[in-house]
């Protein structure tokens, strides 16, 4: 009964169709089958949050969901986002405060603030709830505080944009 | 890793959940699939058939009945964290949420989930034990409750059978006099408790419940803390935590230093439900 599944879904807004096995998680599919490979594979249980997607508007660990379950839903990725401009301005603040050395945990870092951002509603959260919101995911570069300068810097800007 | 091979079944309602279940032994019911997930990639579980009853939408529901609030086993833990009714009819529980691993994996976990998996160092069995509340369960042969006091049994062992699915948790409603505290120590946010604990003091009748997680192999009640507490002396409570509990070290803490931080948490979480 392992037999593989259909499945059609979206993915940063194109429809894909794709026969899976049950058993492949939605990061693992997006890599191999999409090549959409900037959502990273860490720890494969939950810990790291290299592969933090978005799925139906809110993150997820995509090395704890199955592909099949994505039937009829909205992926969204680090390709589609950063594409899409949605997160141009924490991209740039990531650079100008050396928030990323080597990039792995970097797609998550970006797609994790972005909903932190979301959330604030034009107000700006505190670098303890910038801490509190990142903390399922690991960098093993930066020391995490360029990363809580990067996002704060963000908040901020957007927080006097909103006025 | 990657997972051993399964088969994948979507369960359309409850009823279809309980049928696909039935006569499948070696089936595993799929939630919000954060603990389950790291366990089959990690081939710590290998299942011949995993019953996804996400999309079962009578599971969801988070509302007030009959004096209690009646979480669906489905509702996520972000959706109860920022629930205005659950703030207000279990603020143990809003207390407890943010505690919860992390943003993404709030997104999707399920209370039914936590409770089903009954890891000892989690926050939602302690804060429904300490809440007096009950485990709804259905089953081809109908539906039951299990009162928490009795559904945690063993280390991962509840009194869930083969076939049976939690549906909903219940808990009493908070009433004006009634206060709540919660404290975790917790090597990272969002990790599982070193030591952790919940209480509900209650006004009508007068009772104090101590739940702590992270010190054994069920959340464990403090009973004879409580009683002490419940006559206002924090000094005999934290004496007699001593005694109530029996921490085994594990890779994070030692023993002794599990029973210390459970009397630290005590002071901490007395200060929370005693009127100083």
């Amino acid at each position: 009964m392992s037999d593989r599944i259909d499945i059609t879904l979206t993915v940063n807004g194109e429809p894909v169709g794709a026969e899976v096995e049950p058993r492949q998680n939605l990061v693992d599919f997006l890599r191999e089958a999409l090549q959409l490979t900037g959502s990273h594979v860490g720890c494969e249980h939950g810990v790291c949050g290299a592969c933090t997607v978005r799925v139906d508007g809110v993150i997820v660990r995509g090395c704890l969901l199955l592909a099949v379950q994505c039937e009829g839903c909205s992926v969204e990725t680090i390709e589609g986002i950063s594409d899409a401009g949605e997160i141009a301005d924490l991209q740039a603040a990531f650079c100008a405060r050396n928030a990323l050395q080597c990039g792995f945990c970097t797609p998550g870092m970006l797609l994790t603030a972005q909903e932190l951002l979301l959330k604030s509603n034009g107000g700006a959260p505190s670098r303890d709830e910038i801490r509190a919101h990142l903390s399922g995911n690991y960098c093993r570069c930066t020391g995490y505080q360029a990363i809580v300068d990067a996002v704060e810097d963000v908040a901020l800007t957007r927080k006097g944009a909103a006025r | 890793m990657k997972p051993a091979p399964f088969a994948y079944a979507k369960a359309r309602s409850l009823d279809h959940a309980i049928a696909l279940l039935d006569g499948a032994p070696e089936a595993r019911i799929l939630a919000g699939g954060q603990s389950l997930m790291p366990a089959l990639n990690m081939r710590l579980s290998t299942p011949s058939l995993l019953v996804d009853i996400n999309r079962v939408s009578e599971l969801s529901q988070i509302a007030q009945r009959n004096g209690q609030l009646e979480l669906g086993a489905l509702a996520r833990h972000a959706e109860v964290e920022l629930s205005l009714l659950v703030a207000r009819l279990a603020p143990l529980l809003a207390m407890a949420l943010p505690h919860i691993a992390h943003p993404a994996i709030r997104n999707r976990g399920t209370v039914g989930g936590s409770i089903a998996l009954a890891d000892p160092a989690a926050e939602l069995p302690a804060c429904l034990l300490a809440l007096g509340g009950e485990i709804e369960i259905a089953s081809r042969a109908g539906r039951r409750t299990v009162a928490a006091d009795a559904f945690f049994k063993g280390l991962f062992e509840t009194a869930l059978s083969p076939g049976e699915i939690i549906t909903a948790i219940r808990i009493p409603v908070a009433q004006p006099h009634d206060r709540f505290g919660f404290a975790e120590l917790a090597r990272r946010h969002g990790d599982y408790a070193l030591v952790g604990l919940a209480a509900a003091s209650r006004a009508e009748p007068r009772a104090i419940r101590l739940a702590y997680f992270g010190v054994g192999t069920t959340p464990v009640r403090a009973r004879a803390a409580e009683t002490a507490l419940a006559r206002g002396d924090i000094n005999a409570a934290v004496a007699a935590v001593a005694r109530d509990l029996e921490p085994s070290g594990d890779v994070h803490a030692s023993a002794a230093a599990k029973r210390h931080l459970a009397s630290v948490l005590l002071r901490r979480v007395a200060a929370q439900v005693i009127p100083l």
